[in-house]
């Protein structure tokens, strides 16, 4: 049995006015079935470009290196094929969608992943059962369903809406990309128990962050620090802890 | 410019009144690529074809399959009274709509004609048309909706429907036009819109006219004081199309809206033309026009907002937007102002963009295939504008052709 997923020298770049430039400079991490990993570093480091290699967004051109998930070749995939096969990322910065609802959205993208997975599409009944369970657990308004997506939500009900298409397409690797920025405690708590309500041994997360605080909640497996586009160190949980205290100076150093 | 010899045979036996306008067509020939109002919208496919007298009518059955597509009978406008232009000639036989007291519709054969040399089109309708339909609302009363057709038969032909709507002091009635028909045809309409103090027309428009023919229609408002004249064209169909429509706000506190949206494909040519004249103070105009371009398709926008000197405290407000979902597609935008009163509010702006890469990853990474959340975006872009119409029968009817439509050509062209 292969690794759940094993990501080996992974270069990517972006095309800025100033041609190429590289940001992933060849990252090498392993995730096994049912863990929950964490990336922590500073600004600029490549943490996000890293869960948009994951993802499949375009403008990111890998260079060289490998992703193998469950044993496939994820690069290989498009975005959409790549949610198919259980891939999430919740965004950063959640995408506003002017003029699109946002319940026929996560209808869309539910019976889209339910197509491709070979699964029986949701009728509306069955779905409106399923997104109601999903918004109580998540302490979210139906009203939030009736809106266009993401337009007009704060920062917290953007990052709730991120954890409750989480929730309904039941991914088998989720990427937080700093989902905690911007959240309250009670948010952060209500995101962490949905980010928790998904565990168990075929799921597995890798979860961007800057802050120790989400962690307490979420007990991760590992934590990985990344400097100037690669691991530079890993450890037990234990490390979020010495990073809150003493910051990124000593792994920096390492990098340099 | 070119003389309008597609016509000619036709202009020759005009008599009377016009006979005056068809000399001045005559005189001022159709424009050409020169002609400033024309800069945009190439007549080409008018030229080098002959458009003859009407055929004979088509079969009742025809006439009738072509009302029950345009006004399906299980969608939102059934029911609805129906005026109906057959070859751009009144149609007793198929118009259906019930006595009520304070409205009056009646057909004349001659109507008063005015040389407008820089509406050509409007001119032609002054030489051409056949008989006029008068819709007559007195004052206080509200006559409801009423769904006009214009339905076309015919290839290398012309129709100059022609239509009048007089709404009186107080007086409101709700309009939906549907162009449709079969043929490479000319459908050359004609609206007048006459609107008293204190009353209020509301016109929606869809033009779905043949793939293969040419609509060049003129609308002309007057609106009074604390009057309305509330519209919105979505065009659809025809190689080309021209929706041209003059508004004078006329006393103080009225308003117009005059919004609209395309989407065209292939090599689809449609211009949405508007002069907005602000000639009396406080008046409101608005105006958002949204375009959707693929294939070859060429959009074509030119809005001016007139704003005299007497027409203090002018809110005016223009914007046209266009989308272009392939390479080779062309939006040409032509907002003006013009303002000589110095207490006004008009803002005006024009937009052009691809689908947005942000939005079209985020839709694809819920799993949901690139083709698809291209059509979400697009439509999404139309849904919005079509929200500005405001009647609602009108709206749900609005909406449904266009999701057919979208399902029918984006695909080919996204």
């Amino acid at each position: 049995m292969s690794d759940f997923l094993k990501i080996s020298g992974l270069h990517a770049s972006i095309e800025t006015d100033g041609g190429a430039k590289e940001i992933l400079r060849g990252v090498d991490m392993t995730i096994p079935a049912g863990e929950l990993h964490v990336v922590m570093g500073p600004n600029g480091c490549g943490k996000s470009t890293l869960a948009y290699a994951l993802a499949g967004r375009e403008d990111y051109e890998i260079t060289s290196g490998s992703v193998a998930f469950k044993g496939k070749d994820l690069l290989e995939l498009e975005p959409d094929e790549r949610a198919a096969a259980g891939i999430f990322l919740a965004f950063q910065a959640p995408v506003e969608l002017p003029g699109v609802n946002n319940a026929n959205f996560l209808r869309t993208a539910v019976n889209a992943v339910r197509r491709a997975r070979g699964e029986p599409e949701m009728d509306a009944v069955a779905f409106l059962k399923a997104v109601r369970a999903a918004t109580k657990s998540l302490s979210m308004s139906d009203e939030m369903l009736k809106r266009n997506v993401n337009v007009g939500f704060s920062g917290g009900e953007k990052k709730r809406n991120e954890v409750l298409q989480m929730t309904l397409l039941q991914p088998s690797f989720a990427v937080l990309d700093e989902t905690d920025s911007g959240l309250d405690v009670d948010a952060l708590r209500i995101v962490a128990d949905g980010v928790n309500r998904l565990r168990g041994p075929e799921f597995s997360a890798l979860v961007i962050t800057h802050h120790k605080r989400l962690l307490d909640y979420l007990s991760p497996d590992r934590i990985h620090v990344m400097a100037n586009g690669r691991i530079v160190h890993s450890g037990g949980p234990e490390l979020a802890e010495k990073i809150d205290q003493e910051g990124y100076a000593a792994f920096l150093a390492d990098a340099a | 410019m070119s003389a309008p010899a597609a016509f000619a045979q036709q202009l020759e036996k005009t008599s009377g009144a016009a006979r005056d306008a068809a000399l001045a067509l005559e005189r001022i020939g159709l424009p050409g690529p020169k002609t400033e109002a024309f800069l945009y919208t190439s007549l080409r496919p008018l030229t080098g074809r002959s458009f003859t007298a009407p055929p004979e009518a088509p079969s009742a059955d025809a006439v009738r399959a072509l009302i029950m597509r345009s006004v399906p009978v299980d969608g939102p406008l059934a029911g609805q009274p129906l005026v109906v232009f057959v070859n751009g000639v009144f149609s007793r036989e198929h118009s259906k709509y019930p006595d009520q007291a304070g409205v009056h519709i009646r057909t004349d054969a001659t109507d008063a004609v005015q040389e407008d040399g820089d509406m050509p089109f409007l001119l032609l309708n002054d030489a051409l048309y056949r008989d006029v339909t008068v819709l007559e609302v007195d004052r206080d009363t509200d006559a409801g909706s009423f769904v006009v057709l214009s339905l076309s038969f015919g290839t290398d032909t012309s129709f100059h429907p022609r239509l009048r709507v007089r709404a009186g002091d107080g007086a409101s009635v709700t309009l939906t036009e549907i162009a449709a028909g079969e043929g490479a045809y000319l459908n050359n309409p004609v609206l007048f819109c006459d609107v008293s103090p204190r009353a209020h027309v509301v016109h929606t428009k869809l033009q779905q006219e043949d793939a293969q023919a040419v609509h060049m229609a003129a609308v002309r408002v007057a609106v009074a004081e604390g009057g309305s004249y509330d519209s919105f064209t979505l065009g659809l169909g025809g190689v080309l199309s021209r929706h041209e429509v003059r508004s004078v706000l006329g006393g103080a506190k009225a308003a117009v809206h005059i919004n609209g949206a395309q989407l065209l494909t292939e090599r689809q040519t449609g211009d949405i033309t508007s002069v907005i004249r602000h000639a009396a103070p406080d008046c409101i105009s608005r105006q958002t026009v949204r375009n959707v371009l693929g294939g070859h398709a060429r959009g074509v926008f030119q809005g001016k907002v007139f704003v005299e000197r007497i027409a203090q405290k002018t809110d005016g407000y223009q914007m046209n937007q266009a989308l272009l979902v392939s390479e080779t597609a062309e939006m040409d935008a032509k907002p003006e102002l013009e303002i000589y009163a110095d207490d006004v509010k008009c803002s005006h702006g024009a937009t052009v963009g691809a689908l947005d890469a942000d939005q079209l990853f985020y839709l694809c990474s819920r799993g949901i295939p690139g083709a698809e959340a291209r059509q979400i975006l697009i439509s999404a872009f139309l849904e919005e504008v079509l929200d500005l119409v405001t009647d609602e029968a009108a709206r749900d009817a609005l909406q449904g052709v266009l999701q057919q439509a979208l399902a029918k050509r984006i695909g080919a062209v996204s």
